[in-house]
């Protein structure tokens, strides 16, 4: 199955879905979406480092996304600057800088096109191994931190206060946010990656009581959305990476439809949240 | 297990310096298991500043704070908000910093009054549900030490008699030591055995004097209620002045207060504010 290059467009697609599900729901919880988008502008200029320097694209975007997280932790202590302007700052500059570094090499033939909205029917053998092995990794790493990473986002304080370390935890998930950045770079390009990351994590939010819950749920539907925007594109010779995001994008249209009519059915699970009574403030 | 006379915590002439002035400076405290500290004082007094030393959030830019090591801690902070986008219940807010055993968790929501809330979303509870959820997960933690940022606000007078006998029967059969910090500098708990009063600075502490046995507050509140409610009344001999200085009873004017200057001694009445506030009808068993 791996020699059709659709085959492998599907499991590639797939693999990324059930990792940006998880890491999703955090950009959505904590606010980051455009975090997301400027550590994947920055991506474009690893690529333009990785031609200049002959290293392996994924390792190269990785590095200059690790690198963007970490200045942007450092000026967040420092400067005088709101966090979404240095994120504007840092976003437009590391893309505009990976674009006038590729103009220099004037050597390199690239398709810049491939790498902005994703080259997902050139997958590679090797591609699909790097997104499942490291994907597994990115999961594993995030198994192992979910509790002190949850509690710090619900609240830093509390959490530091009980004896968990949200400043350890915070950067390790800002350079899984890094990882899945480069490994997703190939499959949805730079300007689509946080779409990946933050509709299906959207979509799951309102069928979801609990964060576990939300964040397989937000696997699922990433996962159900990359079948149907590739099978789409096969369909109407659509560019299989905008194909995805529309894809997500039609499941959460669907979702508000199919919520607001279950909302219509009366609710029998008396546990169900929207439908526990408010007490009265007293209590006698 | 902890030494029963080793304290948990010491602050030692600690503060905290932002923005170009001291929070609170020379803060010196220590909690034992089984001893209530209370704070006190004003708004911007530093009391929840002091709480986040306790608490390592903050490192003090002065003094020295002495912290047993392993120390089991659980905090109610003063604000929360939840995010609406966290898909919460109750019972996964519970156990959001640790696993906590299933019937010590219904055993501590019992005791708050919030067993029938654990499939509540956490964003659908009024103030004071939400304070007595916190309040459930602090004490199924099993803490050594508890801090307690304002942990009956929002919570009705009568659930806050409830609430502060709560806090002392924790006391008596978990053996923590507990801070509490209020900003109210009339109702402090009887059973508080060290009140501080901040303001900036340490303005004075000791042991406050149960005096709410007079019979018109017995007469309208009840025994138990008595001796749970108390007024800390305040005969401060210096004040203190917009700019943050500090005019003494004699009119001299300092920078700070200084302890040679006899006012950390003064005497501490307690008695009861009681004239607004209705009793509290049937006991809640907690």
């Amino acid at each position: 199955m791996f020699d059709d290059f659709f085959s492998r467009a599907l499991i590639a697609g797939v693999g990324v879905a059930l990792i940006a599900g998880p890491l999703g729901c955090f950009i959505v919880w904590r606010r980051l979406a455009y975090f997301g988008d400027t550590l994947s502008h920055a991506a474009l200029l690893g690529v333009a480092l990785a031609f200049l320097f002959e290293i392996n694209i994924t390792l190269a975007v990785f590095g200059v996304s690790a690198c963007v997280s970490i200045a942007l932790l450092l000026l967040q202590r420092n400067a005088t600057l709101s966090s979404d302007a240095l994120l504007g700052l840092l976003s437009h500059s590391a893309l505009a800088l990976g674009l006038v570094v590729l103009a220099f090499m004037t050597w390199v033939r690239i398709d810049l096109m491939g790498f902005l909205f994703g080259d997902i029917l050139a997958v590679s053998k090797l591609d699909i191994a790097i997104i499942w092995l490291g994907g597994a990794a990115v999961l594993a790493i995030l198994t192992l931190i979910w509790r002190p990473l949850f509690a710090a986002t619900v609240n830093p304080e509390l959490a530091e206060a009980e004896g968990m370390n949200p400043d350890r935890v915070n950067m390790i998930f800002m350079l899984l946010m890094a990882a899945v950045i480069a490994i997703a770079m190939k499959i949805v390009g730079v300007l689509l990656i946080t779409a990946m990351l933050i509709i299906p994590a959207a979509t799951a939010r309102k069928f979801s009581s609990s964060p576990e819950q939300m964040a397989i749920l937000a696997a699922a539907i990433g996962a159900l959305s990359v079948v149907g925007g590739l099978f789409g594109s096969l369909e109407w010779d659509t560019p299989a990476g905008p194909s995805i995001v529309v894809g997500a994008l039609i499941v959460f249209l669907l979702s508000f439809l199919a919520y607001a009519l279950k909302g219509l059915t009366p609710n029998v699970d008396p546990s169900s949240a929207p439908k526990m009574p408010k007490r009265k403030s007293g209590h006698e | 297990m902890l030494d029963q006379n080793e304290p948990l915590i010491a602050l030692d002439n600690c503060g905290v310096y932002r923005a170009k002035r001291w929070l609170v400076h020379d803060v010196s405290l220590t909690i034992r298991r089984g001893e209530i500290v209370t704070l006190i004082g004003p708004n911007g007094s530093g009391k929840s500043t002091t709480a986040k030393m306790v608490l390592s959030i903050l490192k003090p830019d002065q003094g020295t704070v002495r912290r047993f090591s392993g120390l089991q801690v659980a905090y109610v902070p003063q604000r929360l908000s939840i995010d609406w986008t966290l898909p919460l219940t109750v019972d996964r807010f519970m156990r959001l910093t640790g696993k906590i055993n299933a019937s010590e968790q219904a055993k501590a929501m019992a005791a708050t009054g919030v067993n029938h809330l654990a499939h509540a979303e956490v964003r659908t509870l009024s103030g004071g549900e939400f304070q007595r959820v916190l309040l459930a997960r602090a004490i199924a933690r099993k803490p050594d030490l508890l801090v307690l940022d304002e942990p009956v606000q929002g919570v009705d007078f009568s659930g806050e008699i409830v609430l502060y006998e709560l806090i002392k029967k924790i006391r008596d059969d978990l053996g923590c030591g507990i801070l509490l910090i209020s900003h109210d500098l009339h109702v402090v708990m009887a059973a508080t055995d060290k009140v501080i009063c901040l303001n900036g600075h340490m303005c004075c502490s000791g042991s406050p004097k149960v005096v709410a046995s007079s019979a018109e507050y017995k007469a309208l509140f009840g025994e138990r209620a008595a001796s749970t409610l108390a007024v800390y009344e305040h005969a401060h001999d210096h004040t203190h002045l917009p700019d943050g200085r500090v005019q003494h009873s004699d009119g001299t004017i300092t920078d700070h207060c200084h302890a040679e200057d006899g006012h950390h001694d003064h005497d501490h009445d307690v008695s009861a504010k009681v004239d607004s506030i209705m009793p509290s009808k049937g006991e809640r068993h907690v």
